[in-house]
């Protein structure tokens, strides 16, 4: 009864090589997906990431990788009229998010 | 403005404001729950003071919307410290965040305009961990020489995360999505809509009229009515009912949901005979219900607080084509019955 969504479709990609363990993506993370083990970053929760791009931000080693954007349908298609990445309009404009 | 109750006099005057939200904050915050005046709910980006603070006060960063800024500055009472409110065009942290003007960049520049390392002589900055999406602490350490602590998800838990020496606990970082969060959000999505009610009623008025291919406007009072009620009923089921139920409906696409109580207020409608009067419109009725229903939903997933862009664009790749279909063979049915 947990709100998850879809399974098996983010599009997160941790490189354990560069990994130091810092465990900045533990902090910034809303959904637990990381957890540090053995001095290093390891992903525990992959279907719970909903690629808003937190941890790539705050990765100083460069270690992770996502198509990060906004999950939200009115976006996608604004986005597809327009011609542009996925977006809400709030730019200004009347909607957002 | 109403919420500023002093000033600091340092080399430039800084505003106190008060930790106490008065009238016409909530009604502010009720209006813009309404979407009402929303998009211009803002307070001037800035340093703002709580109480006495000096310089070993805690600094925390803020969004320009006054809704973040009124809640941050209420779960402050009782401290002293110091606001740093970013430029977001007044749009709250997390979306902000992820249009990158609660950004690095903006979180530089104002550290740097209201030179706050003349103002604390730590080096600690408190930033709401949602905005992580723009801001980048190591980017922002080696531009300014500021350590970004991220504080927890909600302002609420701030006390606790100060008394933890600045660690947010596992529970202050997950970001959930209870039944009041869910409630609150749905009124937006309504009012954002309603200019388009008022042309769909005129046109379902019109339609409504035709009989047997001849217009009459007797038909359209009697029978626009039935009609309006699927759809409101339809459009209320994926507007408030789904978000409200989310967690209870047993499929994970937004789209799925919206479809399964569509379809269920539909028969629930037909069981009080309130459809059409042949097999036919009772189909396009049925098929247009459970169209807008789980079109309606999908839009939640933007509201929500747990949806990925692969995820949205998977569920849409399957369920606006039947959103389509459903739509169109209802309507198409439901208008050749109007002149047969």
């Amino acid at each position: 009864m947990s709100l998850s969504y879809i399974k098996n479709v983010s599009t997160l990609e941790l490189d354990v090589e560069k990994c130091t363990g810092c465990s900045m993506c533990v902090t910034v993370c809303p959904h637990n997906v990381f957890e540090i083990a053995n001095r290093k970053s390891r992903i525990v929760n992959k279907d719970l990431c909903m690629e808003c791009g937190a941890c790539v931000k705050n990765c100083p080693e460069n270690a992770l990788a996502v198509k990060s954007g906004v999950g939200c349908a009115a976006g996608i298609l604004l986005g597809y009229i327009r011609g542009t990445e996925p977006t809400c309009g709030c730019d200004g404009d009347s909607d957002c998010c | 403005m109403n919420y500023i109750t002093g000033q600091i006099n340092l080399k430039t005057k800084i505003p106190i404001v008060s930790t106490i939200l008065n009238f016409n904050d909530i009604k502010g915050a009720i209006k813009a729950r309404w979407d009402i005046n929303r998009n211009n709910y803002n307070v001037k980006p800035g340093l703002y003071a709580i109480g006495s603070p000096d310089s070993s006060s805690d600094v925390f960063v803020s969004a320009n919307y006054k809704l973040s800024f009124d809640h941050l500055r209420k779960n402050l009472n009782g401290l002293n410290a110091w606001i740093l409110v970013l430029d977001t065009k007044g749009i709250n942290v997390w979306c902000a965040a992820g249009k990158g003007t609660f950004g690095t960049k903006e979180l530089v520049s104002k550290i740097k305009e209201f030179a706050i390392e003349t103002i604390v002589e730590h080096k600690r900055i408190i930033v709401p961990q949602l905005g992580a999406v723009g801001v980048s602490a190591h980017e922002v350490k080696s531009e300014t020489g500021f350590n970004i602590k991220y504080g927890p998800v909600k302002a609420s838990d701030i006390k606790d995360f100060l008394k933890n020496n600045y660690k947010a606990t596992q529970k202050h970082r997950t970001v959930d999505f209870p039944f009041f969060e869910r409630l609150k959000l749905t009124p937006v999505e309504i009012v954002g809509h309603l200019k388009y009610f008022l042309f769909v009623f005129a046109l379902m008025f019109i339609l409504s009229g035709f009989s047997e291919a001849t217009f009459a406007v007797n038909n359209s009072w009697n029978y626009s009515l039935i009609l309006i009620a699927n759809l409101c009923s339809a459009y209320l089921v994926g507007a408030i009912l789904t978000p409200v139920l989310l967690p209870f409906i047993p499929v994970k696409e937004f789209a799925f949901k919206g479809l399964i109580l569509g379809l269920l207020i539909s028969v629930f409608i037909f069981y009080f005979n309130l459809m059409g009067n042949n097999l036919i419109e009772n189909i396009s009725l049925f098929l247009i219900n459970t169209a807008i229903a789980s079109f309606i939903a999908m839009n939640f997933t933007g509201s929500s607080t747990f949806t990925s862009l692969s995820g949205v664009k998977k569920e849409m790749r399957l369920f606006v084509p039947i959103q389509i279909l459903f739509f169109a063979t209802g309507l198409i049915m439901w208008i050749i019955m109007r002149f047969v």
